[in-house]
């Protein structure tokens, strides 16, 4: 029985959590529970004028009112709603394709790989907001789902390129080849072997790749061609503040703050993830 | 040796920028909506509309309009606007100058500040000021670059009042001085951020070089720490530097983009967000194939000046892992 005692000891050889994951954590949640709750209760309906046209923070309105004197507070708690669901829909969209993508190139047979490589550099080469304003562009209007589907289609390059390259690290081991020796599917191989393997490293990416579609998201409604009224995303309010940032500076700055704590928990989430993945990086 | 490589990877060129106009010329003609419905008001009888197809081109089967459109963009023959009818290419030009030097300006910007900032922060590690440029670099990625216009305009054109909130001179570079206080904001706010993210690069590539051995055997043979770090530090550190380079040249021209509508400055960024409003797909598709064309040039130029700045890749075609 003395031998269960000692059994925490193996675990502790861990060591603590990473800081940074608890921090990322501590933020990325606190935004997690504020976006849900919108979906229930929020201090004021986000449509109702429910005081004076661009009211300075008070007890009543704590980031103040916008200047159709809808309360600035709710449209930022609406805000966090909008950039996770974007986020999320973005990542699920860029990793489904990317992952697919990047397993059949590593897959596929050298010159068929080439090709596949070549592609995925000639797609990183346009950037993720002119991919994401074409489909904008071309579908008609602009709505939370295209500006999903562009954010996520646009990431999918870069998860592909990544998944090939982890891909094939992978493949060329040696219990690889043993796994096709004795007859396992290439599905079995995919599943069994590879996923379990380049997920870790696949999951910090995609977790900075959060990060950055909540920016692009926040970038296209800024330039008009996000989600529209009145679910306002964060970059819809300030291009709306920034008309009257003389007399009510606030309006620009407090949805910028929402956007960046956001951003900042992700990748620290991401640093954490990694660190936890890989403790031989921790000093760095 | 190198001729080779310039050759092959001028090959590569070619073949990228037929990919892009095949990719541009998908997703603008196969996802829904016609280009010709911008021509005709709602409700249009057929006639009309089949008259407006006519016109764009629409009306052909999709292999030929592939061809026609490859070939307007090799000549760059873009088309008329559907908005202001006149070709688009001289709006173009004229959008350029005021777009490249912003991207050229604030790119500058953010070199000159990235690489000594990048190294101090790698040197000085340990002392605070190394630390405080690690993590103020780390910030500066989280932040989105219109938002830091629209903090740079508060603080410097509504409170101080020291430069223009926005626009740029009718008459353009006619009037230099104008012109380049009406790019100051624009080029600093779009510096910043990319020299946020250069930053982290640069820091990366010289803590890899402290951590050298050749840099140690250099010390040991007497060289001092600067001299050794100059010497053989330079060289080495900047070959991973420049192949960002080429990626960061390209979001600063995007960043640009974003910027032009923070400042309401007339470049190819606000040319673009028009054209989409008024669904002007020959402005659109300029503009998209023009910014490409110029990322892929970039991508071209970096890895050309990647093979001459390291010697050791210069037997070798195509790096990729």
């Amino acid at each position: 029985m003395s031998d269960l005692v000692s059994l925490p000891a193996t675990t502790r050889t861990r060591g603590p959590l990473p800081r940074a994951l608890l921090v990322g954590l501590f933020i990325v949640g606190l935004q997690l529970v504020i976006a849900l709750m919108t979906l229930v209760w929020t201090p004021y309906d986000p449509s109702a004028l429910a005081g004076q046209r661009l009211e300075a923070p008070s007890l009543i309105h704590l980031a103040g009112t916008d200047r159709l004197g809808r309360d600035l507070f709710t449209l930022i708690m609406i805000g966090a709603r909008i950039a996770l669901t974007v986020g999320c829909g973005a990542i699920l969209i860029g990793g489904l394709i990317g992952v697919t993508i990047g397993l059949a190139a590593a897959f596929a047979a050298r010159t068929l790989d080439d090709v596949f490589a070549a592609g995925l550099d000639i797609l990183i080469a346009f950037p993720t907001l002119l991919i994401a304003m074409l489909i904008v562009a071309s579908s008609d209007g602009a709505s939370l789902w295209t500006a999903t589907l562009a954010i996520g289609v646009a990431n999918s390059a870069i998860v592909a390129r990544l998944t090939r390259i982890l891909g094939k690290r992978v493949l060329a081991l040696d219990y690889i080849t043993a796994a096709r020796i004795s007859g396992s599917s290439w599905l079995s191989i995919v599943f069994r072997h590879v996923l379990p393997n380049i997920w870790p490293t696949l999951m910090v990416n995609l977790a900075l790749q959060f990060g950055l579609a909540v920016i692009a998201e926040a970038s296209l409604s800024y330039l008009g061609l996000g989600t529209p009224p009145p679910n306002a995303s964060w970059g819809r309010l300030l291009q709306e503040a920034q008309a009257t940032v003389q007399t009510a500076p606030l309006g620009a700055i407090a949805p910028g703050l929402a956007l960046v704590a956001l951003v900042i928990g992700i990748n620290l989430l991401a640093d954490g993830l990694r660190d936890l993945s890989d403790p031989a990086r921790r000093s760095a | 040796m190198i001729f080779s490589y310039v050759l092959r990877r001028l090959i590569i060129l070619a073949v990228s920028i037929l990919v892009a106009s095949a990719v541009l010329f998908l997703l603008l003609r196969l996802l829904p909506g016609d280009p010709a419905n911008a021509l005709v008001s709602i409700g249009a009888d057929p006639e009309q509309i089949e008259a407006a197809r006519r016109q764009v081109g629409s009306d052909l089967p999709l292999p030929q309009q592939f061809i026609q459109f490859a070939g307007g963009l090799m000549r760059f023959d873009f088309g008329n606007s559907f908005i202001s009818r006149t070709p688009v290419l001289p709006e173009i030009g004229a959008r350029l100058s005021v777009t490249v030097p912003l991207t050229l300006g604030a790119f500058l910007l953010a070199v000159v500040l990235a690489v000594p900032l990048g190294i101090i922060a790698a040197v000085r590690k340990a002392r605070w000021y190394g630390g405080l440029i690690a993590v103020v670099s780390q910030l500066g990625i989280a932040v989105p670059v219109f938002w830091i216009g629209i903090l740079l305009v508060t603080l410097f054109a509504v409170q101080l009042r020291l430069l223009p909130s926005g626009g740029f001179p009718a008459r353009g570079w006619q009037r230099p001085e104008a012109a380049i206080t009406a790019l100051i904001l624009p080029i600093v706010t779009v510096a910043l951020v990319m020299a946020a993210s250069l930053i982290r690069y640069v820091r990366a590539a010289t803590l890899d070089v402290l951590g050298s051995d050749y840099l140690r055997t250099a010390r040991a043979l007497g060289a001092s720490f600067s001299e050794a770090l100059v010497r053989h530090g330079i060289r080495n550190g900047a070959v991973p530097v420049i192949s960002i380079l080429g990626i960061e040249l390209a979001s600063t021209l995007l960043g640009a983009v974003v910027v032009e509508r923070v400042f309401s400055l007339p470049g190819l960024g606000s040319m673009l967000l028009l054209g989409i409003e008024q669904r002007d797909y020959p402005t659109v598709q300029a503009v998209l194939f023009i910014s490409t064309l110029l990322v892929l040039l970039v991508g071209f130029a970096a890895d050309i000046l990647q093979r001459l700045v390291d010697p050791r890749l210069r037997g070798v075609i195509g790096s990729r892992p």
